[in-house]
C-alpha cells in the first residue's frame, strides 16, 4: 500500500515550493503531524489456526475478516465475497462444525478454530456428494453463490439430524425432516441472484434422500 | 474500519476493567452485528475485548426450577436446548423467527440484547442521527418511517429495538445479570433493561460503562401455550415489521410482548390482563398515546390482527 503520509508530503512541499520562499521551516513539523498518526497503527497479531485439515498461521492486521483471511491471505479464492454485511451468505464457512458468515468475523478471534471451505469439502475429481447434486440439479447459473449455497447446505442437513429447530417447524419437539418447506426456511441467509432456489432445493432433498 | 487493538479476556472482571478503563472500548462476542457497524464506522471502536473465553456458554438449571443461560450460548444452541424448546417454547419460536441460521450460529445471547437498531438513518453516517451522533438531528422523523416506532419514542429518535429474542425473554421476565469492573454483580429484570430513548437516544440500554453481561436467568416455566407470531416483508430473514410475542393459558388468561414497535419490548401488565376481552381491548391499553407517522400507522391494526390471531390458534 502506498504510503498516503509521504504523498501528502510532497504536495505540500510542491504547494510550498509555487508559494516560493515563504514557509519552508513549517514544512517538517507539518509533514510529522500527518505522519503520527501511521506510527501509532497497532501491530499485527499473530493467529493460527486450521483450514481444511492443513495447519496454518498468519500475522494479520486485526481489522482483516475470516473472509479476507482466506481470500486474500491464504489465496483459498472458492469462498466468495458479495455484501460483506452478513445479507447474502456467499461467504459461508464451517467453523468448528458449523456455518457461519465469514465476513462478520475477525480472524485473530478464531485463534486454534477447525475451518473448512468448498475447497475442503470436495475436490474436481472427488465431489462432495452436495457439489455432485448441485451439477446434477442444475443448482446454479453464474456460480458466484455457490460455493456459499454448497457450504450452507451441507451444515443445513447437519443441523436437521442434530435437531436444530427452524421457524418452519409446526412442533418444536419432533424431529425435523428435510422437507422442501424446511430447506428453503433454512437457506434463507443464502442469496442466489440468478434465481436457482427450486434446483438448490431438490440437490438437498436427494442428498437428504428425500424428494423435495 | 477504523484501526483498533484487541485483546483476549479471560476473566470476566478483567475484560470489563479493560473496558471501562479505556474510552471507546467495547467487548467482542459474535461480532456479527458490532462488525457489519464497524465496516460502514457507524461504530469506531479503539480497543476491542473478546469475551469468547469466559466460560459463559453453559445453560443451567436453577434450583428454583428456572434457567440460567450464559451470555455467551448462541441463539442455536439456545434455541435446541431440550428445556427451552418444551418449557419457554416462545424463546426457542422468538429465535428461530430471527436472522439466518449462519446468524445465529455466531450470534451470542449477550449480544442479541445489545443489538442495535435498524433504522436507516442510523446506518447512513451522512444522514442526521441523533443516536450515532447526539445533537445531529433525526432524518427518519418526516423521512422513510415505515420499520420505524409507533409508541416509546421520542423527539430525538423514533427508531425501534429491532429484536426477537428480547420479545420473549420480557414475557417470560427473564434478568440479566451482570458484573462491573470492581467484582459488583447486578441483576436487572429485562422491563429495566432496554430504554425510552427520551432526549438520550445513544443510550440504548441502562448498562453502565463497562458493565459485562454474564447470564440471562429465567423463572420456572409458565406452562400455557406459547406463540411469537411474527410479521415481516419476506417469508424468512427480515426484521419485524410486528410481532407478537405471548403465553396463553387455559383460562385465556396470559401474557404478550409486541416488538417492532418500540425502543424496547413493549409490554404492559395493564393491557395483557385484558386478554380474556380479546385483541382489541389489549392493543387499544397497550398502544394508548401511540405517536405513529403516516408512513407506519399500519402497524397498529397489524398488531391487534397478529394477537387475534395467536389468541384463535390459542383457543384451536
Amino acid at each position: 500500500m502506498p504510503d498516503l503520509s509521504e504523498l501528502e508530503i510532497s504536495r505540500r512541499t510542491i504547494l510550498a515550493t509555487s508559494a516560493a520562499s515563504v514557509v519552508m521551516a513549517s514544512i517538517p513539523s507539518a509533514g510529522a503531524q500527518v505522519r503520527q498518526p501511521m506510527q501509532t497503527d497497532p501491530a499485527p497479531l499473530p493467529v493460527h489456526f486450521e483450514v481444511n485439515g492443513q495447519a496454518r498461521e498468519l500475522t494479520l492486521d486485526a481489522r482483516t475478516t475470516l473472509l479476507d483471511a482466506l481470500r486474500e491471505h491464504l489465496h483459498l479464492t472458492g469462498t466468495k465475497k458479495g455484501c460483506d454485511h452478513g445479507q447474502c451468505g456467499a461467504c459461508t464457512v464451517m467453523v468448528d462444525g458449523v456455518r457461519i458468515n465469514s465476513c462478520l468475523s475477525l480472524a485473530v478471534m478464531h485463534q486454534g478454530d477447525k475451518i473448512t471451505t468448498i475447497e475442503g469439502l470436495g475436490t474436481p475429481d472427488h465431489l462432495h456428494p452436495m457439489q455432485a447434486a448441485f451439477i446434477k440439479h442444475d443448482g446454479y447459473q453464474c456460480g458466484y453463490c455457490t460455493p456459499g449455497q454448497i457450504c450452507s447446505a451441507v451444515a443445513v442437513l447437519d443441523e436437521i439430524k442434530r435437531g436444530v429447530p427452524s421457524h418452519a417447524q409446526a412442533d418444536l419437539n419432533e424431529p425435523a425432516r428435510a422437507t422442501n418447506v424446511e430447506m428453503r426456511e433454512r437457506m434463507s441467509g443464502n442469496i442466489c441472484r440468478c434465481g436457482a432456489y427450486s434446483n438448490i432445493a431438490e440437490a438437498m432433498a436427494e442428498v437428504a434422500g428425500e424428494s423435495a | 474500519m477504523k484501526a483498533f487493538t484487541y485483546e483476549r479476556a479471560t476473566d470476566p472482571v478483567a475484560a470489563a476493567r479493560s473496558v471501562a478503563s479505556r474510552p471507546g472500548a467495547k467487548f467482542i462476542a459474535g461480532g456479527t452485528n458490532l462488525l457489519d457497524l464497524m465496516k460502514l464506522q457507524v461504530e469506531t471502536p479503539t480497543h476491542l475485548v473478546d469475551v469468547q473465553d469466559l466460560s459463559l456458554d453453559k445453560i443451567e438449571d436453577t434450583p428454583d426450577g428456572g434457567l440460567r443461560i450464559g451470555a455467551l450460548v448462541t441463539n442455536t444452541n439456545l434455541a435446541a436446548d431440550p428445556r427451552v424448546k418444551k418449557n419457554y417454547a416462545v424463546l426457542s419460536r422468538s429465535i428461530v423467527a430471527g436472522a439466518s441460521g449462519q446468524l445465529r450460529n455466531k450470534a451470542s445471547t449477550a449480544g442479541n440484547l445489545l443489538q442495535r437498531t435498524r433504522c436507516p438513518y442510523f446506518y447512513d453516517t451522512n444522514m442526521a442521527c441523533n443516536k450515532r451522533e447526539p445533537g445531529l438531528g433525526c432524518a427518519a422523523i418526516g423521512g422513510a418511517s415505515r420499520q420505524l416506532g409507533v409508541i416509546g419514542v421520542s423527539d430525538k429518535c423514533i427508531a425501534t429495538f429491532p429484536g426477537d429474542m428480547a420479545v420473549a425473554m420480557r414475557v417470560l421476565d427473564a434478568v440479566i445479570e451482570t458484573v462491573d469492573a470492581d467484582g459488583q454483580c447486578r441483576s436487572i429484570p429485562i422491563a429495566d433493561f432496554h430504554r425510552l430513548w427520551g432526549d438520550t437516544p445513544e443510550n440504548d440500554t441502562t448498562l453502565r460503562p463497562g458493565e459485562l453481561i454474564t447470564a440471562v436467568t429465567l423463572p420456572p416455566p409458565l406452562g400455557g401455550k406459547h406463540f411469537y407470531e411474527k410479521v415481516r416483508d419476506r417469508a424468512s430473514y427480515a426484521y419485524a415489521l410486528v410481532s407478537v410475542a405471548a403465553v396463553i393459558q387455559p383460562d385465556g388468561t396470559g401474557r404478550v410482548a409486541f416488538g417492532g414497535v418500540a425502543p424496547k419490548p413493549w409490554r404492559l401488565a395493564e393491557a395483557e390482563a385484558l386478554l380474556p376481552q380479546g385483541a382489541a381491548a389489549v392493543t387499544a391499553r397497550a398502544f394508548e398515546g401511540a405517536t405513529p407517522t403516516a408512513e407506519n400507522a399500519f402497524k397498529l391494526p397489524l398488531a391487534t390482527r397478529a394477537l387475534a390471531f395467536v389468541i384463535a390458534e390459542a383457543k384451536g
